[in-house]
């Protein structure tokens, strides 16, 4: 891809029209945590001239959003389906005060689990929180609604969600961008019963959101984004996102309705279109949100069958869903499993976990395929950060002779997202056995393709940035017995490292250190540029 | 109303897959057609499989390439083939990496531009679109190299029998 971005027409990935149109509508910053299929928007973003930055993880990126929507300036919040969980607190809030500013949070879904440990449905976070909805159904449209996800925001003063799907994030089709305008000038502007959730005010602020909701779902009524392709009067579809393709491609002679403002729903709008059709069909992804909806609301829709709530919609599945047909469907083919990189210093960790036959509490990232052979080295796996706390829990539980087998093993990353607390944790409970923590440090976010994080000491466009010590803050926390392993040290006897921590009853935290083998390159680049421009920087 | 054309681009990661079907849509949309190019990236980045679509023509709806469908499937590792070839029509065209004579590239990570040289001589797109959507997505250091890798792509594809 190129970088004049801003020319006219163009074709661009989902995640690139975004990044595009949050330039365009003067969006003051852009923030987030990097997760399949999400990461490129703040990256675009950066590249474009906007500024983004990497949060620790998915809740402080929100909260400083809100922050900045706040002082009456546009945010964009980024992540994928399962960040938005990280970010749910803030979320469940910041739908009751009033931002000034437009802020839209972006949930990159990841049907059919691409690179993802659940397929959740992030419709569902819309109806929970009581936050607006828009779902894309190309490129054009994740540049489009990303304008109107920010001029909804500042009308109503409310953050505004854009759920965009792996195949809206990933693939390229055209795009035609408007006229860019400035960021506004903010100033503060002091209102505390809209901003303060203590219970006197938060009361009010419910209605005050229920009163939101009902005038966006009028608009929504009159004036949202939507679309109608008449055909035939025997079937008519309803779809949204992605699905709404596949949609008219298997069924082009059926009636097709589509909206993209899917929370609160253009009610009335559904019930005329249904109105006119023996038949009326929802189509749609994941779980049967809309279609139990419309039900509720005494449409009477047919929704699809069971098998196709898992994985992703296509052309032929959804020609299925109209067609009737549940029979089994043909087995995808099995490509080749991913793998630990050749060189990978995760490796020697694996091979030295299986042979002293240890019991592993795993975590997200590269080394999550420290589960595949021919290490087969890891027990669980749940979310960011619960190898900490997970093998705490088995320690607390198992027999002495298996709890001393159990190791915690997570990535730089990932530590920093939701690592320190379980560190904590372990300093503050620590098992009758201790308990050894292994940060498996390779000096970047690995998995989603080599982002910075505090741990890294660069920013998210790689210049210098404060560094986080992990081994000071293991130290910090309490930690008794806290080590920094330097694998490139060819001397290291990693098993022996990790017997001599097992066979104490104390807590542990060993830093494996060595950078990513497909990182290293460009850190070295980074380091030297970032050397030069300190170098050049007048003393202050 | 079925005037789509649908490339699978396969392979492993590592081999440039993304990139080529990034060229393919850039050549594609510069020669005006509509287009839409689906892939997953993720755990495919660690040496798995990686498949991507290329879909265009006047008006493209979904942007994956429906089953059975594949007008040309272009491989580039050849363990990938079979788990492929459910995508193509039964008529459709299938490119390996034979067509590309043995120690003709100066850089092997040229294979794909090479690849798409081969493809170039089964697509109606004319050849300047193509040259151009490569200088694009590559480095200028590397235009050179990768001139000639889709040249020699192009002409061993217009040799091949049949």
């Amino acid at each position: 891809m190129t970088d004049s971005l801003t020319e006219s027409r163009q074709l661009l990935s989902g995640d690139d029209a975004v990044a595009l149109a949050a330039l365009h509508a003067g969006t003051t910053l852009g923030v987030g945590y990097p997760g399949t299929p999400s990461t490129e928007i703040l990256e675009t973003f950066d590249r474009l001239g906007g500024r983004a930055q990497w949060s620790p993880n998915e809740k402080t990126a929100l909260e400083v959003g809100i922050g900045v929507a706040f002082a009456g300036a546009r945010s964009l919040v980024t992540m994928k389906h399962v960040g938005l969980n990280v970010a749910a607190d803030p979320l469940f809030t910041a739908t009751y005060t009033d931002v000034d500013g437009g802020l839209v949070i972006v949930s990159a879904d990841d049907p059919g689990m691409a690179s993802s440990q659940n397929e959740q449905d992030n419709r569902r976070y819309a109806r929970a929180a009581g936050i607006p909805m828009l779902e894309p159904v190309d490129s054009q449209q994740a540049y489009d609604f990303t304008w109107l996800g920010f001029e909804l925001s500042e009308r109503w003063k409310i953050p505004v969600m854009l759920r965009l799907t792996t195949r809206v994030c990933h693939s390229l089709t055209p795009v035609q961008p408007r006229a860019p305008i400035s960021p506004k000038a903010v100033n503060f502007r002091r209102d505390v019963p809209a901003r303060v959730m203590i219970p006197a005010f938060a009361k009010p602020a419910h209605h005050r959101l229920r009163t939101k909701l009902a005038e966006i779902a009028a608009w929504n009524e009159a004036e949202g984004p939507m679309e109608t392709e008449m055909g035939s009067q025997a079937l008519g579809i309803i779809s949204t996102g992605i699905s709404a393709m596949h949609a008219r491609e298997a069924a082009p002679e059926a009636s097709h309705f589509t909206f993209g403002l899917t929370y609160p729903l253009p009610i009335a709008r559904i019930r005329e279109f249904a109105q006119q059709f023996e038949r009326v069909l929802v189509v749609e992804e994941g779980d049967p949100v809309l279609v139990e909806e419309l039900r509720a609301a005494g449409i009477p829709v047919e929704g699809k069958t069971e098998r196709f709530r898992f994985g992703e919609l296509d052309v032929a599945r959804v020609h299925r869903i109209v067609t009737g047909d549940d029979s089994e469907e043909p087995a995808q083919p099995k490509g080749k499993p991913p793998e630990l990189c050749p060189g990978c210093s995760h490796r020697n960790v694996f091979h030295a976990l299986r042979e002293l036959d240890c019991i592993v509490a795993g975590d997200i990232g590269c080394y999550t395929l420290g589960v595949l052979p021919p290490f087969s080295a890891m027990d669980t796996c749940v979310c960011m950060g619960a190898s900490i706390t997970t093998g705490l829990g088995l320690r607390h539980a198992l027999p002495q002779e298996q709890a001393r087998r159990v190791v915690s093993v997570i990535g730089d990353s990932t530590f920093v997202h939701s690592g320190l607390t379980g560190l904590a944790e372990m300093a503050y409970n620590p098992p009758e056995t201790g308990h050894l923590v292994m940060i498996l440090d390779n000096e970047t976010t690995a998995m989603t393709g080599q982002q910075e994080h505090p741990g890294t000491g660069r920013s998210l466009n790689h210049e210098r940035a404060d560094r986080m010590d992990f081994e000071a803050v293991g130290r910090a926390l309490g930690i008794t017995h806290v080590e920094l392993i330097d694998e490139s040290a060819k001397n290291v006897d990693l098993k022996a490292c990790i017997a001599d921590c097992l066979a104490r009853n104390e807590t542990a935290l060993m830093i494996v250190r060595q950078p990513c083998v497909l990182a290293a390159p460009k850190i070295r680049l980074y380091e030297k540029a970032a050397d030069q421009q300190c170098a050049a920087a007048p003393a202050s | 109303m079925h005037s789509t054309t649908n490339i699978v681009i396969a392979g492993l990661g590592g081999q440039g897959i993304i990139t080529a079907s990034d060229i393919l849509a850039e050549a594609a949309f510069r020669a005006g057609f509509d287009v839409k190019k689906s892939e997953l990236h993720g755990m495919s980045q660690r040496g798995g499989s990686v498949t991507s679509d290329v879909r265009f023509g006047e008006r493209v709806l979904s942007p994956m390439v429906p089953t059975g469908q594949a007008d040309v499937l272009l491989v580039l590792e050849p363990s990938q083939v079979e788990i492929n070839r459910p995508l193509m029509r039964a008529d459709g065209v299938l490119l390996t990496t034979d067509v590309i004579p043995p120690d003709a590239l100066k850089n092997k990570k040229s294979l794909n531009v090479a690849m798409l040289g081969a493809l170039s001589s089964v697509l109606e797109i004319a050849e300047t679109h193509w040259l151009a959507a490569v200088h694009a997505h590559l480095a200028e250091k590397l235009h050179r190299l990768n001139d000639e890798a889709f040249a020699i792509g192009r002409r061993a594809s217009a040799s091949m029998p049949g």
